[in-house]
């Protein structure tokens, strides 16, 4: 066995300190550790993109980051993310558009397209298609959130003026 | 799927962590960004006793220019490059590969000096680097040592780099003037590591294509220059005979594998296929890409 | 029926079947609330790991577990013949498939190791990871045996039998012979034939499979977290084969991170869960890896189909015939059992078409690969690809348009009531209609004009149609009639609470279908309350009626149907205890917006709140002898027709590079009638989500497998899923045909895009190919597939 490591992290703007052992990855020390289960588990190799979080204000893969690399650094959770009501309006627009249907991929959603929009203007489907391509949903098909995604584009656009 | 336990160190420079990896040596692991080695590490294909993390290593992140030569430090991100203005306008073959590298949140953790260390013979920027004449800058305990990139990658996996020795930063002269680029991949799915792609740059005008370098990677077991290709094209102005001696030349260049995407042959084709694209572009003769277009 | 009217009238208040309301349970979902059961810890709970055979066949000598228990934080290493004390074996047969054979299954391998990834031994940790490194300190000694992977040569005399009982690797076979098939293929005046070869793929569901068994020897109850389609037929199973009454097992069922059949089956390392929860006494979890996904989720679809059909030069087809077979892995799949996708096959081929003439066989080969079982579509993509890839050849042969030769033969749509030449009952379906509509969608002479002229260029684009039938709503005859305790009913309770609130229990089960959605939509209808008043509760054996949950395309048109016949009794009832209350007739009474009025004027008499207050806490104020019945539950299952068919057709338009075999998908159409739309936003949704499910094996999905049985594409890296970049936006229209089985007239939907999608790409990349005049009948339509049969490499 080796020697777990004390760190110390901003979680949803809170502070965090735990000790935790180095093979365990971030996803993993939010459901496990701080029971942030809104952090979904799909593949654990990078590929499915359920466990997207945010590292210091920008989207990673929560399986491929370990919970020790993240010492000293702000972590952004679905959870956090739906209180501070940053998504509101992505979220609705996805319940309108029924972009979920099993909900398992919707965090990673979420915040993948939240990354894409906070760049401004009004990307195309391409590019939106494009942007999301590391996102894996089995239930929707993709254009159903491809559409709340650019619908919450315009309508940002529009409210910016 | 969970890793074996390892321990880990987090030095606060780069003697710090050649230092741990001249301690440790087999044993350890660098760990950069991650998004390779955590794969390998999850699924239980690797298991240092140690992982060195050169995350704090604040040195070896950033783009400079320094007269002709850029110099990528190993830690900067993709998302860096991606981002990067400076790249785009003096290695524009580094920028137009880079959208091709995985998705966003990839991007947004791995690094050049870990995607080069990594070696895989389907990754994009092993053979960019060897189509820009890229230098490694290599260091251990005892000093730097300077590899060209097309010395750099001997196979799957595996690198020049020797025991103790880690990647600190990457340096490529900034592309001439009249520089021409050229990157294409054929992958299944957006973000896919590729079947067959190829990066390409040349100086010249119209047909006369000169200091034509022609990188393919995932058709070997490593990226690999098509140098008889490429001394075809050169030899002379470009035209569809020469350009079909230069695809038949392929077949001494390359050595494409077999795998769970395509077989050797396919590959071939498929190399020969984006030559004839890739030159197209190059010269501006759009008739030599033997296709059409919507 | 006089009841359907009422349901399209979309401008009462509360009227919500027709409407696209959003599903009440999204919100949760959204916010990373949800509460999925590898989300899920329990106190003293356990993780469970399994050692897996790296062989796909091998004796299993012995074990040495010393070392692995031994390991930090490890609780219990239990080997196959531990666990068969407390776990009994199964096998997977139904008496109506009649010859079907199976072996017994243990839940944990006990002699022998039939696949690779079959668990052979337990590992339960304080942690998965701990779990981990002891599950590589259990040493198993094997002996390799030859593993029988082709199914071809499974059949052979020579081949090595992977069950000595059963006398051969022959599983199941079926044969029908309908009309006169000789004679029409010699009278034909042209004979398409191809076979057409299906790479075996599987389900990938997000979420994978989880489970929590927690027994508590003081209550003598196992209560069982599981992530299921069926939570009364798991409740039945695991009481069955762990020895206990079904009364002491309880299923819950929380949010479900995808299914789409995988989660329907009784998996033996799911059962090794619950039994390790028995034995140990504290609850036990198992979540699958992804690679144990790749190596224990069913698969599905392992088919080699030859293909017959015989055509007039007019374009009449004459006949249909086929030769279908498909290997299942080592084990029939328990207790659905693994002969129903080739049944189905059967089933299923020509039934759009007028045609009498068919004949079929079909074999079910068992081989040492995992087991395959349904998967969303059961049947229907392999019967689709096979009947419209041969329309497509007939077509081609006798130099007819695709679309004209299947408006030719169609079943016509004032043909109803009529049967298939299989025997299959249709009550109405509308193939004309939905020809008719979707070419006008697809603007298909102006898409086929621009074929043409980029055809000129040396663009290769084509046009794939697709007709197929689904099987939804199945009653008993799916699985009831062959002996297993799957319930082919639902139950649905209603009850007002004493603030005017609606609470809805109903059996069927949420994946993120919009079962709860439908429920709360219907029931609000009919009762005539707001959707927010209903809560609706399912997914728990304890708290909900008995039935059959999610599966079949079957939640909507069942469940939907006894939620709306509860809904009405509720209403009813409320309206007595107004009509007492207020001392008027109940039948000048209605409910709106949750208040009792008058039905002839609409004034209001009283609220909800207040017949709920009345009649649990002052029911003295009623007149004696009336007893207010505020909870009504009812049941359905279709009686008439042991199955509702729908009916749809499909397009695609793509583009193929013929220099690089590479496919680009340019836009898709799905046309289908799924009888009464309760809500079209989900259906439309179902459609999409299905049809890219379909697109995926056209395209990507593969599980491939070595000659020695080794799986070597288990990860998401290897093993491609259709991902957002390369998927078409797809366009969805609509006829509707209720069925009169019920009063909703609803039929299932939740199929019907997979059912058809791969065919129409297969028919779309052949279509863009016929000046090379290739064909290719194999999916994955993978570059290589397409540069070899173009005869580039
Ligand atoms: C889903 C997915 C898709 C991907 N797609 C692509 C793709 O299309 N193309 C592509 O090129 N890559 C792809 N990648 C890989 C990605 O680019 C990685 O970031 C990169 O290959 C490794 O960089 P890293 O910084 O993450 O290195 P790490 O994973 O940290 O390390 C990789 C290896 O390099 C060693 N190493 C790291 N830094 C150094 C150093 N400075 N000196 C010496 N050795 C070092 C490590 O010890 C390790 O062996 C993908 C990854 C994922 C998860
Ligand atoms: S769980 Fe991290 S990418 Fe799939
Ligand atoms: S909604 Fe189920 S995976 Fe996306």
């Amino acid at each position: 066995m080796t020697a777990t490591v004390s760190i110390t992290l901003t979680v949803n703007g809170e502070t965090v300190r735990a000790e935790v052992p180095p093979r365990m990855h971030l996803a993993d020390f939010l459901r496990e550790r701080l029971a942030l289960t809104g952090t979904h588990i799909g593949c654990e190799h990078g590929v499915c993109g359920a466990c997207t979080v945010r590292l210091d204000g920008e989207i990673v893969r929560g399986c491929l980051v370990l919970a020790v690399q993240a010492n000293g650094m702000s972590v952004e959770t679905v959870e956090g993310a739906s209180d501070s009501g940053e998504l509101q309006d992505l979220q609705d627009a996805f319940r309108e558009r029924n972009a979920l249907q099993c909900g398992y991929c919707t965090p990673g959603m979420l915040l993948t397209a939240q990354e894409l929009l906070a760049k401004g203007g009004v990307p195309d489907r391409e590019t939106i298609r494009e942007h999301m391509s590391g996102n894996y949903c089995r239930c929707t098909g993709y254009q159903a959130i491809v559409d709340a995604v650019e619908t919450t584009a315009r309508n940002r656009a529009a409210a910016r003026g | 799927m969970k890793a074996s336990a390892f321990d880990y160190a987090r030095p606060a420079s780069v003697r710090e962590a050649l230092e741990l990896l001249g301690r440790h040596g087999d044993a350890a692991k660098l760990i950069a960004g991650g998004q390779s080695l955590v794969p390998a590490l999850n699924l239980r294909l690797l298991a240092p006793e140690i992982l060195i993390d050169l995350g704090g290593l604040a040195d070896l992140r950033g783009i400079t220019v320094e007269g002709a030569t850029v110099r990528i430090g190993a830690m900067t991100r993709h998302a860096d490059l991606l981002g990067s203005p400076v790249i785009a306008e003096k290695l524009p073959l580094v920028a137009a590969a880079m959208p091709h590298i995985a998705h966003p949140a990839i991007r947004n953790r791995g690094t050049i000096g870990g995607n080069l260390a990594h070696a895989d013979p389907a990754s994009e920027l092993p053979a960019v680097m060897q189509a820009i004449d890229a230098v490694i800058v290599v260091r251990d305990a005892s000093g730097e040592r300077r590899i060209a990139a097309r010395d750099f990658f001997t196979g799957i996996y595996e690198t020049a780099l020797r025991d103790g020795e880690m990647i600190v930063a990457v340096e490529a002269p900034v592309a001439a003037k009249d520089e021409r680029i050229f990157f294409h991949e054929f992958s299944r799915r957006s973000g896919d590591y590729a079947i067959v792609g190829l990066a390409a740059r040349a100086t010249g005008s119209g047909n006369a294509l000169a200091d034509l370098r022609l990188a393919y990677f995932s058709v070997g077991d490593k990226a690999t220059l098509a140098e008889r290709a490429a001394a075809v094209l050169g030899a002379g102005p470009v035209d569809a005979t020469r350009l079909a001696a230069a695809q038949a030349a392929l077949a001494e260049d390359l050595s494409p594998q077999d795998d769970q995407q395509a077989s050797g042959s396919t590959r071939l084709h498929l190399s020969r296929v984006v030559l004839a694209r890739a030159i197209a572009v190059l010269t501006g003769d759009a008739s030599l890409a033997g296709r059409a277009t919507a | 029926m006089t009841a359907r009217n009422p349901l399209t009238e979309l401008d009462r208040p509360n009227s919500y079947i027709g409407r696209a309301v959003p599903r009440p349970n999204l919100t949760r979902l959204l916010r990373g609330r949800g509460q999925y059961v590898s989300d899920m810890t329990l106190p003293r709970m356990g993780h469970v790991v399994f050692v897996r055979s790296p062989y796909a066949h091998a004796r299993i000598l012995g074990i040495d577990t010393a070392e692995a228990e031994a390991m930090p934080g490890v609780i219990a290493v239990v080997t196959g013949k531990r666990l068969a004390e407390v776990c009994t074996p199964w096998v997977g047969v139904l008496s109506h498939l009649k010859g079907l054979k199976s072996a017994p299954q243990h839940a944990i391998a006990v002699d022998r190791a039939c696949w690779q990834g079959e668990a052979v031994c337990a590992v339960v940790a304080e942690t998965r990871a701990l779990a981990e490194d002891a599950a590589e300190r259990v040493f198993v000694n094997y002996e390799e045996l030859e593993p029988v992977t082709d199914m071809v040569a499974a059949l052979q005399p020579d081949a090595t039998v992977i069950h000595p009982e059963l006398g051969d690797n022959l599983a199941f076979e079926r044969n029908l012979d309908a009309g006169e098939v000789d004679k029409a293929f010699a009278e034909a005046d042209a004979v398409a034939e191809a076979e057409f070869v299906f790479g075996r793929h599987t389900g990938v569901t997000l979420e994978p499979r989880s489970i929590i068994g927690d027994w508590n020897p003081g209550e003598e109850r196992l209560t069982v977290h599981q992530g299921t389609q069926a939570p009364h037929m798991m409740q039945n199973i695991i009481a069955k084969h762990l020895d206990l009454e079904e009364a002491q097992v309880r299923v819950i069922c929380h949010d479900v991170g995808g299914s789409f059949g995988i989660k329907v089956h009784v998996y033996a390392d799911e059962m090794a869960t619950v039994a390790l929860s028995k034995l140990l006494r504290r609850p036990v979890k198992f979540v699958a890896d992804r690679i144990e996904s790749f190596t224990t989720d069913i698969h599905a679809r392992d088919h080699r189909c030859k293909g017959r059909i015989a055509v007039k030069a007019d374009g009449t087809i004459t006949a249909f015939a086929i030769d279908d077979m498909t290997a299942i892995g080592p084990y029939s799949m328990y207790p659905r059992t693994s002969a129903i996708e080739a049944n189905q096959v059967v089933n299923l081929v020509g039934g759009p078409y007028t045609n009498m003439n068919y004949r079929a066989r079909a074999r079910v080969v068992f081989q040492n690969k995992n087991v395959t079982c349904q998967y969303r579509a059961v049947g229907h993509p392999i019967a689709c690809s096979v009947t419209e890839g041969l329309v497509d050849l007939a077509a081609r042969a006798i130099g007819m348009d695709p679309a004209e030769i299947r408006r030719k033969n169609l079943i016509p749509d004032d043909a109803y009531p009529t049967a298939s030449a299989s025997g299959l009952k249709f009550e109405a379906l509308s193939h004309h209609a939905s020809l008719d509509k979707l070419l006008k969608m697809m603007n298909y002479d102006a898409l086929r004009a621009e074929q043409a002229e980029l055809r000129k260029k040396g663009i290769h684009r084509g046009i794939g149609i697709a007709s197929f039938i689904e099987v939804t709503n199945p009653s008993a005859a799916f699985y009831g009639v062959g002996g297993a305790r799957i319930s082919s009913q639902d139950g649905v309770a209603v009850r007002l609470d004493a603030t005017g609130r609606i609470i809805v229990q109903t059996s069927i089960t949420e994946q993120g279908q919009g079962s709860e959605a439908i429920t709360a939509q219907v029931t609000a209808h009919a009762l005539g309350v707001p959707m927010e008043r209903v809560r609706v509760i399912l997914g728990d054996t304890d708290n909900t009626p008995y039935g059959g949950g999610t599966w079949a395309s079957r939640a909507a048109g069942i469940g939907g149907e006894a939620a709306w016949q509860a809904g009405k009794a509720l209403k009813a009832n409320i309206l007595a205890v107004a009509a007492s209350i207020l001392q008027a007739d109940a039948a000048t009474l209605d409910v709106v917006n949750a208040i009792v009025v008058d039905k002839a004027t609409g004034t209001e008499r009283m609220p909800l709140e207040e017949v709920g207050r009345i009649a649990y806490f002052r029911p003295d104020t009623l007149p004696p002898g009336f007893q207010a019945e505020l909870m009504t539950v009812r049941h359905f299952v279709p009686r008439e027709y042991p199955f509702a068919f729908t009916n749809g057709i499909q397009a695609s338009w793509l583009e193929v590079d013929t220099d690089t075999g590479f496919v680009t998908l340019l836009k898709h159409w799905c046309l289908e009638d799924c009888g009464t739309i309760i809500n079209p936003q989900l259906v439309d949704e179902q459609i999409r989500g299905g049809v890219v499910q379909g697109i995926g094996p056209a395209l990507y999905e593969h599980c491939r497998y070595d000659e020695r049985g080794q799986l070597t594409n288990a990860s998401m890296a290897d093993y491609l899923v259709p991902m957002a970049a390369e998927m078409p936006d797809i366009e969805i229209g609509h006829v509707v045909s209720p069925t009169k089985e019920s009063e909703l007239g609803a039929k299932g939907a939740g199929e019907a895009g997979t059912a058809g999608a791969a065919a129409a790409v297969a028919n779309a990349v052949n279509d863009a190919l016929s000046p090379f005049d290739v064909t290719i009948t194999e999916i994955p339509l993978t570059p290589e597939v397409i540069l070899k049969a173009l005869g580039k490499v």
